[in-house]
């Protein structure tokens, strides 16, 4: 249907299976009672819940929880962190704070971009091995077609600190005999046997986990989009604690120019 | 210990004698800010400096000052702009105002990133009609997925329109009567057989695409301009709604069709 007419039957009226509140009475949350149905669910099942429609057993909870505390760096040079710590000593709202932290986390060389390419990565290539491609084959393409993996490499360092901690977890809870699991090492194999060189990263042992669970791209995407907040609030504490202003203050010779000299407007 | 330095080819300061930290002088791209730039400069010419490193003609000017008052306001039914009101109608703050209108007017329906995406195709497809044809009509899939969905409609024109609307007519022909650049006029002259390729009409992101590409600048600088310019309207109608107050905005008095409603139920609750 095009033009207005498509508009025309949706003005005024909402259809949903997301949920509805009743004021005053009950609230329906995708099919569910909110207040009886899911009244066991801790917070993150009802986050998993709220985008996938699916309930997810306690070690799958564990797994995944544990995604989200092992991005949890409260550092406060980090560029997502930065901008709560300067939230922070500019005397803004927390809320402002790390709904702005969170927006910059929808990042290319880290965070949200780097989420959904590392999974995508992974769902494709385990298609294709599927069909019977090769997995040097798919590496070649990959990288021939975009010049980097997600979830392969790291900026600033080599290793992954999170790395044996995760794969330390998910063997105790029975999560490293997935498929993607195993491709993703095996995607590190190659890329360390060739000339490449490139160390998996945390990103595609993560989105592997996520991947053996049946989260797709798009919901792990949506995932983890919470997976900072946690490393983000102590810079923003902080920094409103700290007399104001004292956050990385730059002197005024701090701002190399490199542009042209100096001229007049008239 | 030596303090990482910030590099810019915009910006330079130079410090007051007794503190380090305030600037005496302020140079952009060059010119001293408020001693040169402040009273002979209009807010106009000064973003375009900001933004291409160079003052723009009189009639680049005139151009982007056209495109800032089309873009400033489309009124409380645009997306962005309502996501405004929600925020300032509940007392929100004014930043998050800003916010909710800058996320949603940041999509790809109407938004910023259309513009983006248009001024690629303005890029790669200049004034050939062909090649508009043939890029407007692929329906190609990128292959790696993105934190951005694929478009779902030809970037520019607006799937839900009949014809193309009368001010979007109106600031086209201005624009393009003001332009030093070919995509404007060329616009002016191929709308309707694009629209009719398309099957749908030119909107504003479309020509503000084509303005911006004659103006010069890049797609990124586009869609951050997009963004900026229409912030003004999204911040009148939030203090509006805020001002008006809740209980004239409508929310429940939405029809609302729950289409997997489990029903009332009971629970045993101890109230204590």
């Amino acid at each position: 249907m095009k033009g207005p007419r498509l508009l025309l039957q949706t003005e005024g009226r909402l259809t949903t299976r997301m949920g509805a509140a009743f004021p005053g009475e009950r609230v329906v949350f995708r099919g569910q009672d909110l207040h009886i149905d899911l009244a066991d669910m801790d917070w993150m099942a009802l986050y998993l819940y709220s985008i996938t429609g699916r309930r997810f057993n306690e070690a799958e909870l564990t797994a995944l929880n544990a995604l989200w505390k092992m991005t949890s760096y409260p550092e406060p040079r980090l560029w997502n962190n930065r901008v709560c710590a300067l939230a922070g000593t500019a005397r803004s709202t927390g809320v402002l704070a790390i709904t702005a932290g969170m927006a910059v986390s929808e990042a290319g060389i880290y965070g949200r971009r780097a989420s959904i390419r590392a999974i995508d990565f992974l769902v494709r290539t385990k298609k294709e091995i599927d069909r019977g491609a090769g997995l040097l084959e798919c590496i070649k393409k990959e990288l021939e077609q975009y010049r980097n993996i997600y979830g392969y490499g790291r900026p600033l360092t080599r290793g992954d600190e999170r790395i044996p901690h995760l794969l330390k977890l998910i063997k105790a809870l029975g999560f490293d005999k997935g498929a993607y699991v195993h491709l993703a090492f095996e995607v590190e194999r190659l890329l360390l046997e060739g000339r490449w060189r490139l160390y998996m990263n945390f990103s595609a042992l993560a989105s592997a986990i996520a991947a053996d669970m049946g989260l797709s791209p798009r919901e792990y995407y949506l995932f983890m989009i919470p997976c900072f907040a946690a490393g983000m609030l102590p810079c923003f504490v902080e920094a409103s604690e700290k007399p104001e202003g004292t956050f990385l203050p730059l002197a005024c010779e701090r701002i190399d120019y490199e542009g042209v000299a100096r001229r007049s407007w008239t | 210990m030596s303090v990482p330095t910030i590099r810019s080819k915009i910006w330079s300061e130079q410090a007051e004698a007794d503190n380090p930290f305030a600037a005496a002088g302020c140079l952009c791209h060059g010119y001293d800010v408020y001693g040169d730039i402040l009273g002979k400069a209009s807010w106009i010419e000064y973003l375009y400096l900001l933004f291409r490193g160079e003052r723009p003609t009189s009639k680049q000017a005139k151009l982007l000052e056209g495109l800032a008052i089309a873009v400033a306001n489309q009124g409380p039914r645009d997306h962005s702009v309502n996501a405004a009101m929600n925020g300032g109608v509940s007392g929100s703050t004014y930043a998050s105002c800003l916010m909710a209108a800058l996320a949603v007017g940041a999509g790809q329906l109407g938004g910023a990133h259309e513009v983006y995406i248009a001024m690629e195709y303005w890029n790669r497809c200049g004034q050939n009609l062909e090649l508009w044809k043939k890029e407007l009509l692929s329906s190609e899939i990128p292959e790696r997925a993105d934190i951005w969905l694929p478009m779902e409609h030809p970037p520019g024109f607006d799937p839900h329109g009949a014809s193309c609307a009368t001010p979007v007519k109106q600031t086209l022909n201005y624009l393009s009567a003001a332009s030093e650049g070919q995509a404007l006029p060329w616009l002016v002259q191929h709308r309707e057989e694009l629209e009719r390729v398309v099957d749908c009409p030119l909107t504003m992101t479309g020509v503000a695409a084509a303005a911006l590409t004659d103006l010069g600048f890049t797609p990124p600088q586009g869609e951050m301009l997009y963004l900026l310019l229409r912030l003004p309207g999204a911040a009148v109608h939030a203090l509006e709604q805020e001002e008006l107050g809740w209980r004239r905005f409508p929310v429940f008095s939405y029809t609302l069709e729950l289409q997997d409603d489990p029903g009332p139920k009971s629970a045993e609750i101890n109230t204590l």
